[in-house]
């Protein structure tokens, strides 16, 4: 490949992440309530997609439909690349709060997806990964043997998101991760989340309310509406991203188009 | 806000405690003599004291005694009442089936049936334990049943999305989720089994096998008319009972060192 590869060609041919397609996806609970009604969407491999929309439109429900939590009545979710199976091996979630166990330490936590399952046994690579996952998220090593109780809101996320790393996910789905937290740590987080996709450079799924957020960390922006997608945006927003972008012009554009189609769907 | 009174010692703050226990038994003595009530139905404090110095041995004996059925009945309604737990919250069905017996086991005026429990298994501590079992094991079940199924739903999805087979659920989850609850039931559960201990003995009695427990001598002494050894034997029981929960108290302090650990460290 020559140097002079662009952005597109990165996504989709130099990542181990996932693309997905999903078709006329339908969920519903109990025999009449259709959360999802014909849902369509293509992710491509290494793509960041946000899901905006108003509250109890689907958004979470998709998610959770996608890492195979939520049953589906018709339609269908396709994998392309390594992603594949029943139990949506290579596929992490981050729910919106941190979800730790509170008997077990930040590590021990991080630790977790090793002992459970089939997949995984604890190995001195393991232990490297847990490492490393850690200092991904930038959990100081004094708090590693601290407990749930004892860190801080943020903290206990970065040891959420390590855990969500740890087994290196093709495909990972944030349901609305940072909205416990305040806007200095959120800033903080997006950042962390770029900085990660740079690196590792996987297939996202996230859910926000915040569309400040939709616009800094995603490729493109799917508004939810009445158990579809309404609309899919493009995010204009140049790479690579940086926090301080949001003073841009560029930035303030994408955001009243995305918040434009958005209030029109509601 | 007011500050807490950490400073002074123990004794201090026990003050009150002890006035009232003071005040208690000078109102006691002074009942006992302004009105004259025969010894043989109320003794004087004093007399009970000596009562107890005099019979130091057979309570010491007695209190030993009652000492193991409780903590034997307990320790089996523990293992007993967690293994049922752990049954109810693998199966809805087994759960709606059973329940309605383990409320039979709550509500069964154990009174009533320890003559049945003598007759079919004789006049012996397994009869006494058991008695203590029966009147012990609910709050194990019910409380142990309710941790069990009460963790987080997001924690249970995290489990499922790593492929955690059932028993990983139920070993790295579920279990250590329940230990509170199952401590929790295990304060109310001491207390039941001490007093499912003394009532099995009245029943029982003093047996071939074994020295007397404490209920023994109760219904022993009642009969003799000794109301000072009496009452020296009813104060040991409550002893007995505060010793049991304090011993409970203490294992689950180390049992939930991960669960408390750090506490309010950070708050």
């Amino acid at each position: 490949m020559n140097r002079t590869d662009n952005i597109n060609d990165l996504h989709t041919q130099n990542t181990r992440g996932v693309g997905l397609k999903i078709e006329g996806l339908r969920v519903q609970f109990g025999p009449t309530q259709a959360v999802l009604r014909d849902l369509t969407l293509t992710v491509e491999p290494g793509q960041i997609v946000a899901l905006v929309g108003a509250s109890g439109c689907g958004k979470s429900t998709l998610l959770r439909t996608i890492a195979g939590l939520q049953d589906h009545q018709a339609g269908l979710i396709e994998f392309s690349n390594t992603l594949t199976g029943q139990r949506r091996s290579g596929c992490a979630f981050v729910f919106q709060e941190a979800t730790l166990l509170p008997w077990r330490t930040a590590i021990e936590n991080v630790r977790l997806p090793f002992e459970i399952g089939s997949r995984y046994t604890i190995s001195p690579e393991s232990n490297q990964s847990i490492e490393a996952a850690l200092q991904a998220v930038e959990l100081h090593q004094e708090n590693w043997q601290k407990f749930p109780r004892q860190l801080s809101g943020g903290m206990r996320m970065r040891a959420s998101i390590a855990r969500a790393l740890v087994t290196d996910p093709n495909l990972l789905l944030l349901d609305e991760p940072f909205a416990a937290l305040d806007d200095i740590l959120r800033t903080k987080l997006n950042q962390l989340l770029l900085d990660l996709w740079t690196a590792k450079n996987r297939t996202i799924l996230f859910v926000t309310h915040n569309i400040a957020e939709a616009v800094m960390l995603s490729h493109k922006i799917a508004i939810v509406a009445n158990g579809k997608i309404a609309k899919v945006i493009p995010n204009e927003l140049a790479w690579p991203r940086n926090t301080a972008q949001r003073t841009s012009v560029e930035f303030a554009q994408q955001y009243s188009t995305t918040s434009h189609a958005l209030a029109q769907q509601n | 806000m007011k500050k807490p009174a950490v400073d002074s010692p123990w004794w201090v703050r026990q003050l009150g405690v002890l006035l009232v226990f003071c005040l208690f038994v000078a109102a006691w003595h002074l009942a006992v003599s302004i009105f004259d009530i025969p010894r043989m139905i109320v003794p004087t404090p004093a007399g009970v004291w000596s009562a107890a110095l005099r019979e130091k041995k057979t309570l010491a004996i007695g209190f030993g005694m009652t000492a193991a059925i409780a903590v034997s009945a307990l320790a089996l309604s523990v293992i007993i009442g967690s293994s049922v737990a752990v049954l109810f919250s693998l199966s809805r069905w087994l759960r709606a089936t059973l329940h309605p017996y383990v409320i039979f086991l709550q509500t069964v005026p154990i009174v009533a049936i320890a003559p049945l429990l003598i007759t079919w298994f004789g006049y012996g501590f397994q009869t006494i334990v058991l008695v203590a079992v029966i009147i012990s094991l609910f709050p194990i079940i019910s409380n142990v049943t309710a941790g069990l199924l009460s963790v987080d739903t997001n924690l249970v999805e995290l489990f499922r999305l790593n492929g955690a087979t059932r028993w990983q659920t139920m070993c790295k989850l579920q279990v250590p989720f329940a230990v509170r609850s199952l401590i929790l039931g295990a304060r109310i559960s001491a207390g039941l089994a001490v007093i499912g201990a003394i009532i099995g003995e009245f029943f029982v009695g003093e047996t071939s096998t074994s020295a007397a427990g404490l209920g023994t001598l109760i219904a022993g002494w009642q009969r003799m008319l000794r109301t000072d050894a009496m009452i020296a034997a009813i104060i040991t029981s409550t002893l007995l009972g505060i010793t049991v929960l304090g011993g409970v108290n203490l294992l689950s302090k180390l049992l939930l060192k991960r669960w408390t650990e750090g506490q309010f460290e950070n708050s």
